[in-house]
């Protein structure tokens, strides 16, 4: 489903203050698979998913998508196929706009946007069921403006507007790293519910090593930039915290020391 | 008195009409847009000219709303495709149009009186200059505001709006941010350039340097609309605009009645503004002292 091949990155190429944030980046994604990214911090996790999103340029390599090189698409264009959720949960939605707007504006992701009234009564109507779902108590308040919203549930807002339209690729970019624990148990159950149901080919970076041991059928690890890890199956599933720590220090030859992920 | 005031109304509702535009790119897409200033003039110069070659006026104001959305697509094309700073964009567009202004008109001003206007239709029906004016104008005005509503209902409406409050989640969301910011700047100059044909129209004379100080107007409008009637949903938005444009056009009326001299009249207005966009810093003074009356802190 992502297929990325040899990708390279560097910020601020040919000044005092370029920084290499990919390098030599090869993954291949089945349809299905539901991958844990981990790594400390400036491991280069979220300057994957930017340029896969296409935030970013690449300086070289290739990023298909479903067999499409969306290398050269510019970042509106590939979120046609590509459900994203950020850190930040201001930044998922449009805090002016109501909640049913802000839905209104994904169910419409991919497609030609015309002259016709921004919102169906039927619409409405789905919408209404879907807010249900996440158990919060929006589906009444479909008027309410995002802005009066909890972090929590604008997240939670934004995980339903990346998945309305059947993603071909979700990622997740440490979605619950800025809530309360309570509130990101509930926003990670609702990922992992949306994610099987819809059998969503996901990205879903963490700091959380037990997460990402818990969560997906994958789990890859970065370090400066690279790839270090990649464990799936059988392998996966018995995998433990201090085992990964183990094989964290193998790959890399350092010892792993994000406070983050080691309290966490 | 009471002439004084109609006045005042008639030549806001004109404003009104720019003071919408305004509002787009400065609420709506959250740019401040200075290409305002060379637009109204470009579309005072336009219509003036047009009419002065003989076409009929409505035929002239429309293309001056034609040239504002050049000048806007101009502005758009500099900040989305060449990425220099909107601002700065906008100063760039409002140079340029000084000079393409002059050369439209081909001196500095142009005097409609005995031509044709577009109020003269209803002056033929028996009414003085300044009802034709409030007719027209409220007429325009309340096209628009059911326009405007409508167009920031649809899908491409609702796009910009997306657009102007969160540009990294409407790309997120498929949203081509860089044709949205140009097809609002486009409207808004249109927008503006429409209601500069309308001024000069109804003051009989286009000058190229009618646009000086005008997006501070538009602001100033904005404001004291948001501030004095409300902002609960867009339409009320909307008709607050109308009524801020037509009150600041009272004020003015009054303190230059109370004698302040007529060029004090930009410095008046820019503390006006300074003051209205400060209100936030000075609450936010006052903030932690109520809280501490209340005994939260
Ligand atoms: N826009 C940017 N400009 C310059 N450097 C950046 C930018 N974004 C990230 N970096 C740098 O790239 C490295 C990787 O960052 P990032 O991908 O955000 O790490 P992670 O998400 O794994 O914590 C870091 O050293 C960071 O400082
Ligand atoms: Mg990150």
């Amino acid at each position: 489903m992502l297929t990325i091949k040899e990708l390279h990155k560097k910020f601020n190429p040919g000044t005092v203050n370029e920084k290499t944030a990919l390098q030599d980046i090869n993954l291949n994604m089945a349809e299905g698979d539901f991958i844990t990214l981990i790594g400390g911090n400036g491991a280069g996790k979220s300057t994957l998913l930017n340029c896969i999103a296409g935030v970013y340029g690449v300086d070289s390599g290739i990023i298909a998508i479903a067999g499409e090189n969306v290398t050269k698409f510019s970042e509106h264009k590939r979120a046609g196929v590509i459900g994203r959720v950020f850190q930040d949960p201001m930044m998922g939605t449009a805090s002016n706009m109501g909640i049913e707007e802000n839905l209104a504006l994904a169910y419409r992701r991919g497609k030609r946007r015309s002259l016709k009234w921004g919102i169906s009564q039927a619409e409405r109507q789905i919408y209404r069921e879907l807010l249900g779902s996440l158990e919060l108590g929006l589906e009444d308040r479909l008027g309410t403006k995002v802005g009066l919203l909890s972090g929590g549930q604008r997240q939670a807002l934004t995980l339903l507007m990346a998945i309305l339209i059947r993603p071909k690729l979700l990622l997740l970019d440490e979605h619950t790293a800025a809530l309360d624990p309570k509130t990101a148990e509930k926003v990670l159950q609702l990922s992992e519910k949306f994610i099987n149901e819809g059998k969503l080919t996901t990205l879903m970076v963490t700091h959380n090593m037990r997460h990402a041991i818990k969560h997906g059928n994958r789990l890859i690890m970065m370090h400066d930039g690279r790839i270090i890890l990649d464990i799936k199956g059988e392998e996966k599933q018995k995998l433990t915290v201090e085992g990964l720590m183990k094989r964290f220090g193998k790959a890399s030859g350092e010892e792993f020391a994000d406070d983050r992920v080691l309290l966490s | 008195m009471l002439q004084i005031i109609l006045g005042a109304v008639s030549l806001g509702l004109l404003w009104a009409v720019m003071t919408m535009g305004v509002y787009i790119t400065y609420r709506i897409l959250n740019i401040a847009d200075l290409s305002v200033e060379g637009s109204i003039a470009m579309g005072a110069a336009i219509g003036a000219q047009c009419i002065m070659r003989g076409m009929n006026p409505y035929a002239a104001t429309a293309m001056a709303f034609v040239g504002g959305m050049l000048a806007g697509l101009a502005t758009g094309i500099l900040h989305t495709r060449l990425k220099i700073p909107a601002l700065l964009s906008g100063i760039l567009t409002m140079i340029a149009l000084y000079s393409v202004n002059l050369r439209i008109l081909g001196k500095a001003n142009i005097s409609l009186l005995r031509m044709d206007t577009v109020y003269t239709v209803f002056e033929n029906f028996g009414l003085n200059k300044s009802s034709a004016v409030i007719t027209l104008g409220l007429l325009c005005v309340l096209g628009l505001v059911g326009l405007l509503y409508w167009f920031f209902g649809t899908e491409i409406g609702c796009a910009i709006r997306a657009t102007g409050n969160n540009p990294q989640m409407a790309r997120a969301q498929g949203i081509d941010t860089g044709n949205m910011i140009i097809l609002g700047l486009v409207i808004s100059n249109g927008m503006v350039a429409l209601s500069g044909a309308l001024i000069a129209q109804s003051q009989s004379f286009a000058d190229v340097q009618m646009g000086i100080g005008s997006i501070v107007i538009g602001l100033a409008s904005v404001i004291i609309g948001e501030v004095l009637f409300g902002k609960r949903n867009f339409f009320n938005r909307l008709i607050a605009l109308v009524l801020g444009a037509i009150t600041y056009r009272i004020i003015i009326a009054l303190v230059l009645r109370m004698g302040m001299p007529a060029s004090d009249l930009k410095l008046f207005t820019a503390m006006t503004v300074a003051i209205a966009l400060s209100l936030p810093v000075f609450r936010s003074y006052l903030k932690p002292l109520q809280r501490s009356k209340k005994g939260e802190m």
